[in-house]
């Protein structure tokens, strides 16, 4: 007689559960050092659910299956110089930003999930993270082979990793890992996992995705569709991890709560890179930031939030903040990049003025009350031939690093600077969010390497910022960066399309 | 009540799973976006097996849903016949 197959629960059960040991001559403590520091307490691992209850063989066999439609599409992309179809070439800066500052978080989350799944005493915990692991470095790779034709045609692809780790930029994507890694490994997962991955991705993944395909760069739309069919799977661990962490102890609660906070508000500020490539770098738009922010924060995180009600979890804090915020943020952000044009490895522009009127007629409340009269005089200036760049380098906010240039939201003229004082030294911070973080945890974050003070303090190669940009970015100057008006992309890319310098 | 969501690539296995579980789910919401397509629906949604096979005239195993899912909001519950989303408020 034929043995029944195991169905699927069974099969998960048997990996997650049956291949598990017991520690009889060893100290199950000393196997697992980092469980309890966090004061996270787990009665039972065995209440560990993954709700897709993915075995190894079919793993393998459905990446398997995403890699091979993806290669193929990237190879067609290629072989029918898919880099020429692009709306238009200011459309490629957007992916010199991901390949730079969002790609290498690829891969700190692959180092991530491969040291904390070694770190949990549940089974199903450390397969979900072996999983992930592979995941992500799954789409560091797809990511660069997918980019990798773009080197071939234009500027700002050369030197990503390099850059990653040095640029002043760079440094809001990579501290923002390096936080969540520095962390314990339930921070770890409450960071990436939940505030990350289920409450914020979607956000970089899905409209900005959908953009890529409406501006007719096929092999990004891929890899980022095909990336967050890992991420739909990541994000239903994020939310039942937060469901274990609650449902094992009432003592979980609180400390939960404040590592959603946290992170919530690091993963905004980062996202302001996002709105910003939404709003300002996409040729042809799909939906604002402010409307993405309201599907896939508002309605669909608000939806979540309820849901976690009944445990004790509230909204994370500052949320009203943010509320505000979407009707600004990614205007301010552009506008910090538009100034430091020069010191950036992407070009920037002013919107033309058509795009002037797509933003007006999304953010009615406050584009050309703000915004637009900004970017007239902007355009005044180019036009005179004294294209506006800042002299100065900015001062960076401790927590998230980016450049103080956000505003107060119920005073959109006034700068937003908040400071703390510890151990004799006064710090820096651009909102209340980030000052609250840092006032948790001041230890860690004196630590901070802040790119300008590094500058200043003479640990970058140089002197002035010429040499810094050259020297120690290795940025390619006047080829990277500055204005995308009259920028060799520009030039080579009017050549191909037969059009005359314009 | 709160909506529930799945985005699934716009592919031609995408199109027969979207119609099964527009018959499965009458009041879900269908949206078509650049490449891809949401469906949300109040409280929960079902994407069954059995159905999905009627449309697509084949064989389907469940999980081949991966292939084609980009992104989802709601509590998950998945086996060999069905997956289904929800919230609990």
């Amino acid at each position: 007689m034929v043995a029944k197959k195991l169905n699927l629960k069974e099969k998960y059960r048997a990996l997650t559960r049956d291949l598990d040991w017991d520690y009889d001559y060893a100290d199950r403590k000393k196997a697992f050092p980092y469980e309890e520091f966090e004061g996270i307490k787990i009665t039972d691992w065995s209440k560990w659910e993954d709700p897709f209850r993915l075995t190894m063989d079919s793993y393998w066999k459905y990446q398997a299956e995403k890699e091979k439609k993806l290669y193929a599409i990237f190879d067609a992309f290629s072989q029918n110089n898919g880099h020429l179809n692009v709306t238009d070439a200011r459309y490629v800066n957007a992916i010199k930003l991901f390949l730079t500052g969002v790609s290498p978080l690829e891969y700190q989350a692959f180092q991530g999930y491969a040291h904390v799944g070694r770190q949990f005493g549940g089974a199903g915990a450390r397969v979900a993270c072996q999983m992930q692991s592979i995941d992500e470095l799954r789409h560091v790779q797809t990511q660069i082979h997918a980019m990798s034709h773009y080197n071939k045609f234009f500027d700002g692809f050369q030197d990503w990793t390099h850059m990653h780790d040095r640029v002043w930029y760079l440094s809001v994507p990579k501290s923002f890992f390096d936080d969540a890694r520095s962390a314990g490994p339930f921070e770890f997962l409450v960071a990436i996992s939940f505030s990350f991955e289920y409450v914020l991705t979607n956000l970089l993944f899905v409209p900005f995705m959908s953009g890529a395909a409406h501006n007719g760069d096929m092999a990004t739309c891929t890899f980022g569709f095909s990336a967050q069919s890992d991420e739909a799977r990541h994000m239903t661990l994020g939310l039942e991890i937060i469901k274990f962490l609650l449902e094992q102890h009432e003592d979980n609660v609180p400390i939960v709560q404040k590592w959603i906070d946290k992170w919530f508000w690091r993963g905004t500020r980062l996202l302001a890179l996002v709105g910003m490539m939404m709003d300002y770098m996409l040729p042809n738009k799909v939906m604002s930031w402010k409307e993405a922010w309201e599907v896939y924060f508002e309605d669909a995180g608000g939806a979540l939030f309820k849901d976690l009600a009944r445990y004790g979890i509230r909204m994370p804090k500052f949320v009203e903040t943010t509320a505000k915020e979407k009707e600004h943020i990614s205007h301010q952000a552009w506008w910090i990049f538009y100034t430091h044009g020069h010191a950036a490895g992407f070009h920037t522009w002013i919107p033309s003025a058509e795009e002037m009127d797509w933003l007006s007629e999304k953010y009615p409340d406050t584009f050309d009350k703000y915004y637009r009269p900004r970017w007239e005089l902007a355009k005044e200036m180019e036009d005179r031939g004294e294209r506006f760049y800042t002299n100065g380098l900015p001062q960076l906010c401790t927590t998230c690093q980016i450049p103080m240039g956000f505003t107060e939201m119920d005073n959109p003229t006034q700068i937003s600077y908040r400071s703390s004082d510890f151990e004799g030294e006064k710090y820096h911070f651009c909102s209340d969010g980030c000052k609250h973080i840092f006032d948790e945890e001041p230890e860690k974050y004196v630590q901070s390497w802040l790119p300008v003070h590094q500058i200043y303090q003479g640990n970058c190669g140089g002197a002035d910022v010429e040499t810094v940009l050259r020297e120690y970015y290795k940025m390619n100057l006047g080829e990277d960066n500055m204005d995308f008006k009259g920028s060799p992309d520009e030039k080579r890319w009017n050549e191909w399309k037969g059009k005359g310098v314009a | 009540m709160s909506k529930v969501y799945l985005a699934l690539q716009d592919n031609d296995d995408s199109r027969y799973i979207v119609e099964a579980i527009v018959d499965d789910n009458p009041t879900a919401t269908v949206i078509n976006q650049p490449a891809m397509i949401r469906i949300e629906n109040d409280g929960q949604l079902v994407v069954r097996r059995a159905s999905v096979e009627e449309k697509i005239g084949r064989d389907w195993d469940m999980q081949e849903l991966h292939l084609s899912l980009i992104t989802l909001g709601g509590n998950v519950d998945e086996d060999e016949d069905q997956l289904s989303l929800n919230w609990n408020t």
